[in-house]
């Protein structure tokens, strides 16, 4: 399955319960949850954690547009739209989380 | 917002005619919206509109046809729990007539 | 029934304070009148949406939860809820309006994963 996550990992706790739930698969960081994906985040641990059991994307234009393009997580695969779409058309669900 | 005047008193309906404030509901602004759908009440259309009234008083919702047919029939009898039944006496949709004489909202789904 | 697809619908939101609750319980209704597999999820603080005893006078918003019980009705009868989001909000099983499976985070994931389709609220 593909989770996608829209919310900063800050002011809300939906990363955090999709890392608690699913089951494994893709996740991609959309929107002000791509502040997630940035070097020294509070999340930044947790996410490292996850990597084992996850795919981890963020999608660059969204991290670009925050001035943290130069930020990413090592580990983290940046994704355009092109590639936003791939991961919809690769993977049978997608669950865009709120 | 369309008004409707039944009997000397004026009632709020919305644009497809249902009635806006529940608590408005009377027999006469029931009767008046049987008319509007060509229908003349006997027992068996009161009934259903009762039932209905009934279940939303319960749980706040209008049942989708299917949900309504399956409803009645636990309650009043398989032989009045059945489409042809329930579409002979609301032709246009049980959901859709009765509800609005009950002076219910539209049923979710209800398209 | 073969060709119907199972459709979960998780709902992670409180009701009253965003229009999500309503918004998902809506949409559960007309999904289920067209004879799909329906399950409902309750995990954060969507487990709220089941709480007995809502009495939403005071704030003139209209109580909805009625609502939930109506699911049988509608042949909506798997309501899950996540074990770890109940005991965060000091709930047990009696506290809710209709009766619900409790599955742990593990086994709500797993269960996702059987899905066709997940719609998030």
């Amino acid at each position: 399955m593909l989770n996608i996550i829209n919310k900063s990992p800050m002011t809300s706790v939906t990363l955090d319960t999709c890392l608690n739930t699913a089951a494994g698969g893709d996740i991609l960081l959309i929107e002000d949850a791509v502040y997630a994906a940035t070097k020294g985040n509070a999340a930044e641990a947790r996410l490292r954690q996850a990597m084992d059991q996850f795919k981890i994307y963020v999608l660059m234009p969204d991290l670009e547009a925050r001035g943290l393009g130069d930020r990413l997580i090592d580990g983290i695969s940046p994704v355009d739209y092109g590639g936003f779409v791939d991961l919809t058309s690769n993977n049978k669900t997608c669950q865009s989380w709120l | 917002m369309p008004n409707i005047e039944v009997a000397g008193k004026s009632y709020e309906t919305d644009e497809e005619g249902y009635l806006v404030n529940l608590a408005d509901w009377n027999t006469d602004v029931a009767n008046y919206m049987a008319q509007t759908e060509n229908i003349t009440m006997t027992d068996s259309h009161w009934e259903v509109v009762n039932f209905l009234r009934e279940y939303f008083e319960e749980y706040q919702i209008a049942p989708a046809v299917r949900v309504l047919t399956k409803a009645i029939g636990k309650k009043l009898g398989a032989e009045k729990g059945n489409s042809e039944y329930l579409y002979g006496l609301f032709p246009y949709g049980p959901g859709k007539q009765a509800c609005k004489i009950a002076g219910l909202p539209k049923p979710t789904g209800c398209i | 029934m073969s060709d119907a697809k199972k459709f979960m619908f998780v709902n992670r939101k409180a009701p009253y304070g965003t229009i999500y609750a309503l918004e998902s319980l809506e949409v559960v209704l007309i999904t289920a009148a067209f004879d799909q597999d329906v399950s409902l999820a309750f995990l954060d603080d969507g487990v709220y949406q089941l709480k007995k005893g809502q009495q939403t006078k005071g704030i003139e918003i209209k109580n909805f939860s009625p609502a939930y019980r109506a699911l049988e009705d509608y042949d909506v009868e798997k309501l899950y809820v996540e074990k770890e989001a109940m005991d965060a909000r000091g709930l047990t099983e009696d506290d809710f309006l209709v009766p619900v499976t409790v599955l742990s985070r593990a086994e709500m994931g797993k269960l996702m994963e059987e899905q066709d389709v997940v719609l998030s609220f």
